[in-house]
């Protein structure tokens, strides 16, 4: 079954991410692939992530792809003007990749490059437009293609947005412009992302909660201080402190578990994304741990 | 107005340092306001020039002058017989200017002091602020009178990205995320429905150079 028709199915869907690294190496990148096969339904490629030069994304996603695993290209429209993003598209489509994930993309000022010019021709919302226009055979100036493309198009909200009334308003441009997937920012509040799904159910399309492990108490004041519309409540911090530094991550795993286990079994949401952040490995035991698989 | 900064001290020395009779050239409208080249500034970069090149040694005659501006030719072409007796002309003008006196001034070459930054406000005395980007199509209109090309890190022009934080942008915390006040004031001004329009992708060609225009009501007058 594709990731579309998973979703369709009702079945809790599970998605992670694959980082492509910056080199040729790609031995470690292999390794993940191999850990999450069989385990998550469907990888997110990350885009030069934080605004981090790594290999491209759409390299990548054939490689998922011809490791036997399904592929979501996520794309940025930071680096790419609307031809470059519109070309890879295309060359996307003919690879066989039929998911895209669209992102606005973080600002250079983030990552390793911050002399770059940054792009931003176009932006998310004009994005999934475009998209939409290719699946029916036409790019975004109106001319005529040979062969459409058959995209299933997501994007990202922030549940816990600080504002969060300009957010949501976005979000319902994306659900317009024809995002038919989200994958949330990391939620650690579930009665706050009950709150959230109570108002996301009225639209139609599926979602994904953002799953991060908190490797640490650390990590978590960390995300509280430096990452925007991420909130760890305290109870979650006090748990991770209690656990004392060797058992820290453990209880982290725990935690994502146990927030995997309540969205799945009070069926609040339509599967969730995990993004591991250098611990692929231990996805699979997230997995188990929350009675998936 | 555009603002501009003067470049660092030595980044300046070393362009004029060999030459032989330099004119360090102000302009007294905007770079004046933003004390980086009207005509004290001028005075001031001229005589530092001057305690430089004593210090090395270098023979190097040092003046300064300024005119009113540099980006119209009847302001310079006046005192232009003076001008051309340099061999560099450092000019302290904006950007604009540097390109219309090396348009105007023959084989003499003219050098930027100051780097021209921006077209913006001067919200207090001495702080100068970046409202306005001159892409050519204005929207100030949907938006509250707040332009997200020039005041959004990323020129979005549907809303916030997942980078708001707290009414600042992700860039940095002394940024305000210009949608979050997009929101505020088109609240304020009950016409939050026109922020639930999708905005197509905008047009840039209209905000790449080289432009230029002509008054329409002055061709058909000289017609």
């Amino acid at each position: 079954m594709s990731f579309r028709e998973i979703l369709d199915s009702g079945k809790f869907t599970v998605t992670a991410e694959i980082g492509p690294p910056k080199g040729t190496d790609i031995k470690e990148m292999y390794h993940h692939i191999e850990v999450l096969k069989g385990k998550i339904d469907v990888a997110n490629v990350t885009d030069n992530q934080s605004a981090v030069m790594r290999i491209s994304s759409l390299a990548v996603c054939k490689i998922v792809l011809d490791n036997g695993m399904e592929p979501i290209l996520q794309m940025t429209c930071r680096d790419r003007n609307r031809i470059g993003l519109q070309a890879d598209l295309l060359g996307a489509s003919v690879l066989g990749i039929h998911n895209v994930l669209c992102l606005t993309g973080d600002h250079v000022h983030a990552g390793d490059h911050k002399q770059a010019k940054s792009v931003y021709d176009v932006e998310s919302v004009q994005l999934l437009k475009i998209v939409e226009g290719m699946n029916i055979g036409r790019d975004m100036s109106g001319n005529e293609m040979k062969g459409a493309t058959d995209f299933y198009a997501g994007a990202v909200v922030t549940p816990e947005a600080n504002p969060l009334e300009p957010q949501l308003v976005k979000f319902e441009k994306k659900v317009k412009a024809g995002a038919k997937f989200f994958q949330t920012q990391a939620i650690y509040d579930m009665e706050k992302f009950k709150n959230f799904m109570a108002y996301a159910r009225k639209f139609p399309v599926k979602m994904l909660a953002g799953i991060v492990v908190l490797k640490s108490a650390g990590m978590a004041n960390f995300m509280n201080k430096n990452v925007p519309g991420i909130t760890v409540p305290q109870e979650l911090i006090e748990e991770l402190k209690a656990a004392g530094k060797e058992k820290a991550l453990d209880t982290g795993i725990d935690i994502a578990a146990r927030h995997i286990r309540q969205l799945n079994d009070e069926k609040i949401c339509d599967g969730v994304h995990i993004m591991a952040i250098g611990m692929e490995d231990k996805v699979p035991m997230i997995m188990e741990r929350a009675g998936l698989r | 107005m555009i603002t501009g900064e003067q470049k660092p001290f030595e980044e300046i020395w070393n362009m004029v340092k060999d030459f032989k009779k330099v004119l360090v050239f102000g302009c007294n409208t905007c770079v004046a306001i933003c004390h980086a080249g009207g005509s004290k500034e001028a005075e001031i970069l001229a005589s530092l020039l001057r305690m430089r090149a004593a210090q090395e040694g270098a023979a190097i005659e040092i003046n300064h002058a300024a005119v009113e501006r540099h980006c119209e030719p009847e302001f310079f072409q006046p005192g232009m017989d003076n001008v051309r007796t340099y061999d560099l002309i450092l000019s302290t003008a904006c950007g604009v200017g540097v390109n219309l006196l090396s348009e105007h001034i023959g084989d003499i070459p003219v050098f930027p002091a100051i780097n021209t930054e921006f077209f913006g406000a001067v919200p207090r005395s001495g702080e100068f602020t970046e409202l306005c980007a001159g892409c050519g199509n204005c929207i100030l209109h949907l938006t509250g009178g707040i332009c997200p090309i020039a005041r959004c890190s990323k020129s979005l022009l549907n809303g916030p990205c997942g980078g708001t934080n707290n009414g600042s942008c992700e860039v940095s915390p002394d940024i305000k995320c210009a949608w979050v006040q997009i929101y505020d004031r088109l609240k304020q001004l009950n016409r939050l429905d026109l922020m639930n329009e999708i905005v197509d992708a905008k047009d840039w060609s209209k905000a790449q150079g080289p432009r230029n225009f002509k008054v329409k009501l002055l061709e058909e007058i000289k017609k």
